[in-house]
C-alpha cells in the first residue's frame, strides 16, 4: 500500500526555485530519509509534503489528512505543563490517551512540569511524544534528532520503528544516521536547481 | 475547536498570558478622563459613553498581535495548519477566544467604569448593550489584521495602522448608540448598524484570514 508520492516536484522557498524533479514513492511501512547540504531545500520540500505550501510545479499524491509534521519548532505552550499541552494536540487530532506517549518518551515524572521549565532535550521529546497522539500514517520530520543524547536518539529510532511495523511511513531530514533496515536514501545534491540556467527572476518580480 | 478555544482562555489566565492587560489599560484611560476633563462634572457626563466606547477599542487593540503571532513565533500555528480543522474555524476560533478573553471583561467592568465616568443612569443599558453588539466586530477585524501581519517581526505598529481604519464604522455605530441612549432618545438604528457589523464580519473575515495565513505560512 502506498502511502505518499512524488511525481516530477520541484519546490521553492521565497519565489526562488530549489529543487525540481524530486521523484519518490513511499510504501506502508517504508522510511525515506532526505540527504543534502545545508539550505539545499530539505525543509521546503518537507513544508510543501506537509501541505503548508504549494509545490512549484509537480504532483503530489497523499490522502488527506495523513501526515504529522515535526519542524523545527516544537510547538509547545511554555506555561502549560507537559501532559497539558501533549493532551491539547491529542484532542486536535481528534485522539484520547496520552499516557503511552508519555511513558515511551520517559516523559511520565515530568508530566506536571510546564514546558517552559524543559530542557533543549526535553523539549524535543515532548515534540516527538506528540506524533504518536496525532494518529497519522506519514511522518514529515526535520532534524528531529537535534538536541537528544544518544540514549534518546536510540529510544526515537524504537518509536519510528514500531510505527513502521504498523504500517507508517516516514520522511526524514536528518544529518544523522537512523538505524532502521532498509531505510531509502535520497541525495537531494543532484536534484538542486542550477540557478544559472533558470530565469527565477521574472517571476520573482511579479 | 473547543479545545483549542480553551488552550486560549486557559493561557491567557496563566502568567504572562497579558488576560489583566487591556482590562488595566481601560481602567486608566478611565481614571485619568476626569482629571484630563477637570472638574465639570457636567461635561465629563457628557463624553463618558464615546470615551468609554474609545477606552474600550484601543484597549481591544493592544492585545491583538497575540492572536497569531505567539503562535507563529512557537511553531503551533505551521502544526495546527496540518491538523483536521479548517484554517477558517481556525481563525473564527482565535477570534473567538480574543473576545472571550479581552472584550467580554470589558463589557462587564463598563457599568461601573461608567459610574466613574458619571454616566447618567439611564445611559447603561445601551453602553453594555453597544459594547456587546460591537465588541464582537473587533475582534474579528482583528483576527483578521492580526493574519495580515503574521510573519512581521514587531509588526504591531503596521497591525494598528490597518485595523484602525477597520475600527472607524464600529466606533461611530457603538459611540452613537450609546449616546442616543444616554440621551433618552431611539437607538434602534445604531443597535441594527452595530449588529449587522458583527455579523457581516463573522461571516465573511475568516475566509479572508484564513486566505492570509496560509500565504503568510509558505
Amino acid at each position: 500500500m502506498m502511502n505518499l508520492s512524488a511525481h516530477e516536484l520541484s519546490v521553492a522557498r521565497g519565489g526562488l526555485p530549489l529543487l525540481q524533479s524530486v521523484n519518490f514513492r513511499l510504501d506502508a511501512g517504508r522510511a525515506l530519509m532526505l540527504r543534502g547540504p545545508n539550505g539545499i531545500g530539505k525543509t521546503t520540500l518537507l513544508r510543501v509534503l506537509a501541505g503548508l505550501q504549494p509545490p512549484l510545479s509537480g504532483r503530489l499524491e497523499t490522502t488527506s489528512d495523513s501526515v504529522a509534521y515535526v519542524g523545527h519548532a516544537d510547538g509547545l505552550k511554555s506555561t502549560l505543563t507537559v501532559s497539558e499541552n501533549l493532551a491539547f494536540w491529542a484532542s486536535i487530532f481528534g485522539q484520547t490517551g496520552i499516557q503511552a506517549a508519555l511513558e515511551r518518551f520517559n516523559l511520565t515524572s515530568l508530566q506536571n512540569r510546564p514546558a517552559g521549565m524543559l530542557s533543549a532535550g526535553q523539549k524535543r521529546r515532548l515534540g516527538l511524544a506528540r506524533l504518536m497522539v496525532t494518529g497519522r500514517k506519514v511522518w514529515l520530520l526535520d532534524e528531529p534528532t537535534v538536541s537528544l543524547d544518544a540514549t534518546n536518539v536510540v529510544l526515537f529510532t524504537d518509536v519510528l520503528r514500531d510505527h513502521l511495523d504498523a504500517g507508517g511511513s516516514a520522511i526524514i531530514a536528518s544529518h544523522l544516521d537512523i538505524a532502521i533496515d532498509g531505510i531509502e536514501k535520497l541525495d537531494l545534491t543532484t536534484l538542486r536547481v542550477d540557478l544559472e540556467t533558470v530565469d527565477f527572476l521574472g517571476e520573482a518580480l511579479l | 475547536m473547543t479545545a483549542l478555544l480553551l488552550r486560549d482562555i486557559r493561557l491567557a489566565f496563566r502568567a504572562t498570558g497579558g488576560f489583566g492587560l487591556a482590562l488595566a489599560f481601560f481602567l486608566i484611560v478611565v481614571v485619568l478622563t476626569p482629571f484630563a476633563v477637570g472638574s465639570q462634572t457636567e461635561l465629563l457626563s457628557r463624553i463618558a459613553s464615546g470615551m468609554l466606547w474609545l477606552g474600550a477599542l484601543l484597549a481591544c487593540l493592544l492585545s491583538l498581535d497575540r492572536i497569531f503571532a505567539l503562535d507563529f513565533e512557537d511553531g503551533s500555528l505551521d502544526l495546527l495548519a496540518t491538523a483536521p480543522l479548517p484554517m477558517e474555524g481556525l481563525v473564527a476560533v482565535k477570534a473567538l477566544a480574543h473576545w472571550v478573553t479581552t472584550a467580554l471583561p470589558l463589557v462587564v467592568v463598563s457599568p461601573l467604569f461608567g459610574l466613574m465616568l458619571s454616566l447618567p443612569s439611564e445611559g447603561f443599558l445601551p453602553l453594555i448593550v453597544s459594547l456587546l453588539l460591537g465588541t464582537p466586530a473587533l475582534s474579528m477585524i482583528g483576527a483578521f489584521g492580526a493574519a495580515l501581519t503574521v510573519g512581521i517581526r514587531r509588526g504591531g505598529l503596521l497591525l494598528s495602522l490597518l485595523v484602525l481604519p477597520l475600527y472607524v464604522p464600529t466606533l461611530i455605530f457603538g459611540a452613537e448608540m450609546a449616546r442616543r441612549g444616554m440621551d433618552g432618545q431611539d437607538y434602534t438604528t445604531p443597535a441594527l448598524l452595530l449588529a449587522g457589523l458583527s455579523c457581516g464580519t463573522i461571516a465573511l473575515l475568516p475566509f479572508a484570514a484564513a486566505a492570509v495565513l496560509r500565504v503568510n505560512l509558505r
